[in-house]
């Protein structure tokens, strides 16, 4: 019995792994998962489910009446492929995006030169829930704001890969395309022989010697500690596996303490110690009572205040998440233009700013056809997917819409491109998207492909954790795909 | 090290340890009943009075019975030292101190707990118990070996020698002082055969028995087996050896000097005393010192390294 390609539906749809609409696939590769047989198959994915159980990788759900539920990361065997020759241009295009980021967002908090000179709407910024006013004039260590970016890439139907959002507060994810590698090492050996994909696995140490390299001190080997809201956070079992692969302190809020000379210590058993670097994975506005949320004990009072000194450096830094605003969004290549004198190298989804009226008008009449999103949601949440919405959904995002304009964008609706999934016993196609992360100090390092994200239930292109979303290894595979005929 | 990593190690080996007794003390129960006459013999009260949930005890279940105390010592998630209980909260110790630990050890500790839990139901069975119980004891130990074969030999593994050696001394006494008052009347002199047969029980509640008779190279009698169970320093489960563990430990932690005057007075105590000669009343009284002091020791560290109790944890975010 062998896999019945025939029968893989494509829908018009395009496959990163299997021929259709023109485009060529990586050919050796299904004729390996068919050598392997179906029954194989499944036999390896109920390997991968029982390691990623004893290994404990697993994701926080949190709610009110149940407390903290672990769930187990959901992990499809079956990799994604991509040739290296295409992710050497989406890695330069990455580059590119985030180095005018950086720039956008310094600016803001300076001169705001990019509103001077009418690129940049002062009413988007004016509106802007990311702005922290308590960052003006703030110069971080090698004037970078956004040191860790994580940034969603889409395929369309034709092949072209976009950028669907950047996400520049605290973006998580890099742990599971970190695990996913391990866990497809030890389920499909045979294949990573032939395949030979990139290595990932340096991206704690990038990770370290990034941050390292932001420290006040810099003669001393710098003390970086990793600052979690704790265990109850959805994403806590990457910060405490970031924490281990670096060898940095995990630190919750309370483990910290600002002094009167404006330095931040830890409280360890020696006594207190001085800290220089803190990979803060905690929100903006939880991160110093002080500054913040008065009544926020998740982070540390007097945070700001050392940070604004110079005596310790925030990773990513406070109001670095202006730029992750979905309006702002539909501004980058203006802005790539304008701070790098350069044409993007990766597109934007076409993105209809409802701020505009014509871009309104547009998005009202065809709602149908189109995403709504908010400005400054994440998750996945608080969206329109309008050919899956109802009447009534549309009628309630239109009077949204109306109302606050300023906070929408709209796209067409993709047809983001599928893998293979397994799927009970039979390989189905599952939408999927991907998410590589750019770090930047002193320079900028990108990994090598991402996570990519799968949405497990038929049809449906949410591919957030949160909402039951899967995910694959990424393989960035150093020969060009062979024609499939 | 971080105050609160210390804090999540201690706890984790504690808990770990409390998991591994009690697996002991169901396990060598459930053989000395087989051993006593029906009318002598005391049941599985005793067990309970060991952890000293009582209370608790009382509070949920109608009477003494095998199934009842079973239930509580294995699956009672109200129980902190049920199996269940304990290696649930060893495993949200680790859990926090992931970045600190090994990760083989989380995967053993997250391995050991979903097998007592999925595996419960076979466990309390009688005949599955025994199998069930030792793998509980085979998973403490294999951690315990884990941890002294990959993890840094430093304050942290001084943190998880205070906790493991802290919660086994607390667990010698209790067991000592259940085990050698209750099971037979005093004068009964046609019962003595069974005397031995209790003392057997006690050591081997402690995996003992093979030690004591190398070691003391006499028959199993009330007086060398609270000798050796007290005061033999190369036993790794004797009250002493805990202490002086506990000892070594802490010599090597900054700040040391209050926690250390502690810990000397226990052995002050533990040395000034020949246990085998007290009655069973003066033994009670001397035991509870040593749980007094035992209770003193875990204030000071608590003071001295730990950090000050934590605030409302209620509120949580999502990240994406």
């Amino acid at each position: 019995m062998s896999i019945d390609w025939n029968a893989y539906p494509s829908e018009g749809f395009y496959d990163e792994l299997v021929a259709g609409n023109g485009h060529r696939a990586i050919a050796g590769l299904l004729a390996d998962l068919e050598a392997l047989g179906p029954e194989e198959l499944v036999a390896r994915q109920e390997a991968a489910d029982v390691s990623i159980k004893e290994m404990g990788i697993t994701f926080t759900v949190y709610s009110e009446e149940g407390g903290a539920i672990d769930r187990t990361w959901p992990f499809d065997i079956i990799p994604r492929i991509i040739a290296q020759s295409e992710w050497e241009r989406v890695e330069a295009g990455l580059r590119q995006r985030v180095q005018a980021l950086n720039l956008f967002i310094d600016d803001l908090y300076h001169d705001q030169k990019v509103i001077k000179d009418g690129v940049f709407p002062a009413e988007v910024l004016a509106k802007s829930v990311n702005f922290r006013p308590q960052c003006i004039g703030v110069d971080p260590p090698l004037g970078i704001w956004a040191h860790i970016c994580g940034s969603d890439l889409v395929r369309d139907a034709d092949g072209t890969l976009y950028v669907l959002e950047d996400n520049l507060r605290v973006p998580s994810g890099v742990s599971y395309m970190l695990e996913n590698r391990l866990v497809t090492k030890r389920v499909l050996p045979e294949l990573f022989e032939h395949y030979a994909p990139l290595p990932v696995d340096d991206y704690p140490s990038e990770l370290f010697d990034t941050l390292a390299a932001l420290s006040p001190r810099p003669a001393d080997y710098p003390a970086v500690v990793v600052l979690t809201p704790g265990i109850y956070n959805s994403a806590y079992f990457e910060h405490s596996y970031l924490a281990q692969q670096m060898g940095c302190e995990l630190v919750e809020g309370r483990d910290l303490f600002v002094d009167k000379d404006d330095c931040v210590y830890m409280r360890t058993v020696d006594g207190l110690a001085r800290v220089d670097v803190v990979y803060r994975r905690i929100d903006d506005l939880f991160l110093d009572p002080e500054a913040f949320l008065p009544d926020s004990a998740l982070g540390v009072p007097g945070l700001m205040r050392a940070w604004k000194a110079g005596n310790v450096a925030l990773a990513n830094a406070p109001g670095a998440g202006v730029a992750d605003d979905k309006v702002v969004y539909a501004f980058v290549p203006e802005l790539i233009r304008y701070y790098l004198d350069a044409d993007p190298i990766i597109p934007n989804v076409p993105t209809y700013r409802c701020m505009e009226a014509d871009a309104l008008a547009y998005t009202l009449e065809n709602m149908e056809r189109m995403v709504v999103k908010p400005a400054n949601e994440s998750g996945g949440y608080g969206m329109l997917v309008g050919p899956a919405s109802t009447k009534a959904e549309r009628e309630h995002f239109a009077e949204l819409i109306k109302k606050d304009p300023r906070n929408y964008i709209a796209q067409p609706a993709l047809k983001l491109s599928t893998v293979p999934t397994i799927i009970g016993k039979k390989l189905e196609p599952r939408h999927v998207d991907l998410r590589p992360f750019i770090l930047s100090a002193d320079r900028q390092q990108v990994t090598m492909g991402g996570l990519t994200r799968v949405a497990m239930r038929k049809g449906s292109l949410v591919v957030n954790s949160s909402q039951g979303g899967g995910s694959k290894d990424t393989w960035i595979v150093p020969e060009p795909p062979q024609a499939e005929e | 090290m971080l105050s609160r990593v210390a804090e999540n190690i201690y706890w984790m080996a504690r808990y770990v340890e409390r998991a591994e007794n009690t697996a002991r003390i169901v396990t060598v129960n459930a053989n000395l009943l087989l051993d006593l006459p029906k009318g002598i013999a005391p049941g599985w009260r005793p067990l309970v009075d060991i952890t000293g949930a009582n209370p608790l005890f009382e509070e949920h279940y109608k009477d003494y019975s095998e199934r009842n105390v079973v239930r509580f010592l294995l699956a009672d998630e109200r129980n902190s030292g049920s199996i269940l209980a304990a290696l649930m909260a060893a495993r949200e110790n680790c859990r926090t101190i992931r970045d600190f630990v090994p990760r083989e050890v989380w995967e053993l500790l997250n391995e050991i707990y979903l097998f007592a839990r999925e595996d419960l139901p076979k466990g309390m069975t009688k005949g599955g118990r025994h199998a069930y119980l030792k793998r509980v004891i085979q998973g403490a130990q294999n951690i315990n070996g884990l941890l002294s074969g990959t993890m840094l030999h430093d304050q942290g593994y001084d943190f998880l020698h205070l906790g493991r050696f802290l919660e086994r001394a607390d667990m010698t006494t209790r067991i000592i002082d259940v085990r050698s008052a209750n099971l037979l009347p005093e004068e009964a002199t046609e019962l003595r055969p069974f005397e031995t047969i209790q003392w057997v029980s006690v050591l081997k509640s402690m995996t003992a028995y093979q030690a004591y008779r190398r070691s003391e190279q006499i028959r199993v009698l009330r007086g060398p087996v609270l000798r050796f169970l007290f005061q033999n320093e190369t036993f790794p489960r004797s009250v002493v050896h805990c202490i002086d563990a506990l000892r070594t430990s802490l010599s090597k932690l900054p700040r040391n000097e209050s926690a250390l005057r502690v810990a000397g007075r226990l052995k002050r105590n533990l040395e000034g005393t020949e246990p085998r000669r007290l009655n069973q009343q003066q033994l009670h009284a001397f035991i509870d010192d040593l749980q007094v002091g035992i209770g003193d020791l875990h204030e000071e560290l608590a003071r001295t390294w730990f950090p000050p109790p934590p605030e409302s944890q209620s509120q949580s975010q999502t990240q994406d």
